[in-house]
């Protein structure tokens, strides 16, 4: 299993260096944005990695809280902070994007404003994990995110009638691509989703590391001779 | 179905009596909430006109931080007298308690409310525009909300550090459509520009979506905590 | 033109930032259960 890791990890740097030449060089110009709408295909592709990591994060803690799983959880925990990584991405990039081109910082557009409520969900998920002193802070993450899971399509919806109330400017765009630059964009995906396995899993790593070791000292604890104390 | 409403009520009871003998949290409560209407008083001090489009805002802003203040003490009481350890042994539904303790904030809260509500109206002169009868629902609506999930997230933070910061960290974010939705309902009723039907019953959705699961999850936050 | 080359620095540098702090408590850890292996 060890041995694949690099073999992966020089595997992705290759995608990941072609999909950003292909960003860089080979997509076409936009006609209204110009180059600056390159930042397009970093941003969707971060913002669509992240919502399939807090979907799987959701499935997680759904077998967790139903099954008491300690991978599930593991699972959860690695997906839940990868996850947040890339929404800072899209939260990042989003702005820096909006910014030539509509002369504003942040726009209340409703991707956005949806994301940076997911950003916020998981954040206070991942301050309950760090926080909480309870035994039982898996299950209590778990019901989080159970509840955060609930809220997305609230979200996008409260959010989505607001800005037709107020109209604001579309990060993105709407209609139809063209092929050649969906092709890129679909390339950077590709490389950016690898990417996100790679990092996942080595947080998986730490992850279990990290609870090898708690056991070991608790074992150690309880093996200690009285006297000790 | 019957015990559980039984002891809701049982239990309901038994906490606004207490409330009402040692008038502990009511008192600090109500002078928090004066003292939060005169602040942002003195922050914003708009004519008539424009007041209407920022009071719906402030006010909700002003009752959440009411809320969470109330909030923070639903189970005080319990864990001084390790009360809740009784309860997970005892045969009566969890559900019944986190009923109990949601309706008792939502009672305290809702007073609150009425209690701020018109020292706003004389401070920022309000009159509203649209159909004013339709503020009691949202009002309803929008303290429920916070109200169920409040105290939910209460039950989680309570073996946390930092508990008193946890539960706004934990409530704030997930409440933002219901946020949304208690001061853009409100604005369009004070400015009467638009409706705020379509907020109302985005309110009533994530009322039933929260009361629903946290009745299905309280069980095993109860038994986790 | 700035605005593109801030965005794609900036969305390395948080995956590094990230990922070097992965690295870095995993070394940690590795080091502790060695310790702990080794009593």
């Amino acid at each position: 299993m060890k041995k694949i890791f690099p073999i992966l990890a020089i595997l992705t740097a290759g995608l990941l260096s072609y999909a950003l030449y292909e960003a860089l060089i080979v997509a076409p110009t936009e006609q209204t944005m110009g180059d600056v709408q390159r930042i397009f295909y970093y941003h969707v592709p971060s913002a669509w990695t992240a919502f399939l990591l807090f979907t799987i994060n959701f499935v997680a803690s759904i077998v967790y809280l139903i099954r008491r799983n300690s991978r599930a959880d593991a699972v959860a925990v690695v997906t839940a902070e990868v996850g947040v990584v890339f929404c800072t991405v899209v939260l990042v990039t989003g702005p820096l994007w909006a910014r030539p081109v509509w002369g504003i910082w942040w726009t209340w557009d409703v991707r956005l404003t949806s994301t940076l409520v997911l950003w916020l969900i998981y954040v206070s998920y991942i301050m309950l994990r760090r926080f909480s002193t309870s035994g039982q802070t898996p299950v209590l993450a778990a019901a989080l995110a159970v509840f955060g899971a609930l809220d997305v399509p609230l979200v996008y919806f409260s959010i989505w009638y607001f800005r037709t109330q107020h109209p604001q400017p579309v990060i993105g765009g709407g209609g139809s691509i063209d092929p050649r630059m969906l092709h890129v964009l679909l390339i950077n995906w590709l490389a950016f989703s690898c990417f996100a396995f790679l990092i996942c899993w080595s947080r998986y790593r730490l992850e279990r590391l990290q609870r090898d070791v708690e056991e070991m000292q608790s074992l150690e604890s309880l093996l200690e001779p009285r006297s000790v104390r | 179905m019957s015990l559980l409403s039984n002891i809701t009520a049982a239990t309901l009871a038994k906490d606004i009596r207490l409330e009402w003998r040692s008038k502990d949290a009511i008192n600090s409560m109500l002078f928090f909430a004066l003292l939060v209407v005169v602040v942002f008083s003195f922050s914003f001090d708009p004519l008539a006109e424009e007041s209407r489009q920022i009071a719906g805002g402030l006010i909700w802003v002003s009752f959440l931080f009411a809320a969470v203040v109330a909030l923070n003490q639903t189970w005080a009481r319990e864990i001084r007298n390790q009360v809740l350890d009784a309860y997970r042994v005892s045969p009566a539904p969890a559900n019944s308690l986190f009923l109990a303790k949601a309706l008792g904030n939502f009672i305290f809260v809702a007073i609150l409310e009425a209690l701020m509500t018109p020292l706003f109206v004389m401070f920022y002169k309000l009159r509203p525009l649209g159909p004013a009868w339709q503020l009691i629902p949202i009002a309803a609506l929008g303290t429920w909300a916070l109200v169920v999930n409040g105290t939910f997230f209460a039950a989680m933070s309570l073996r946390t550090r930092a508990r008193e910061i946890m539960l706004p960290l934990l409530l704030f974010p997930i409440s933002i459509p219901a946020l949304l939705a208690m001061v853009r309902s409100t604005t369009a009723i004070l400015t009467g520009e638009e409706s705020a039907k379509f907020w109302i019953v985005l309110l009533l959705a994530y009322d039933v979506v929260f009361t629903t699961g946290c009745l299905l999850l309280f069980e095993t936050v109860l038994q986790a905590e | 033109m700035s605005y593109l080359y801030a965005a794609y620095a900036a969305t390395w540098i948080i995956h590094i930032v990230y990922l070097a702090s992965v690295v870095r408590r995993y070394g940690r850890l590795k080091k502790e259960m060695d310790d702990l292996k080794g009593k």
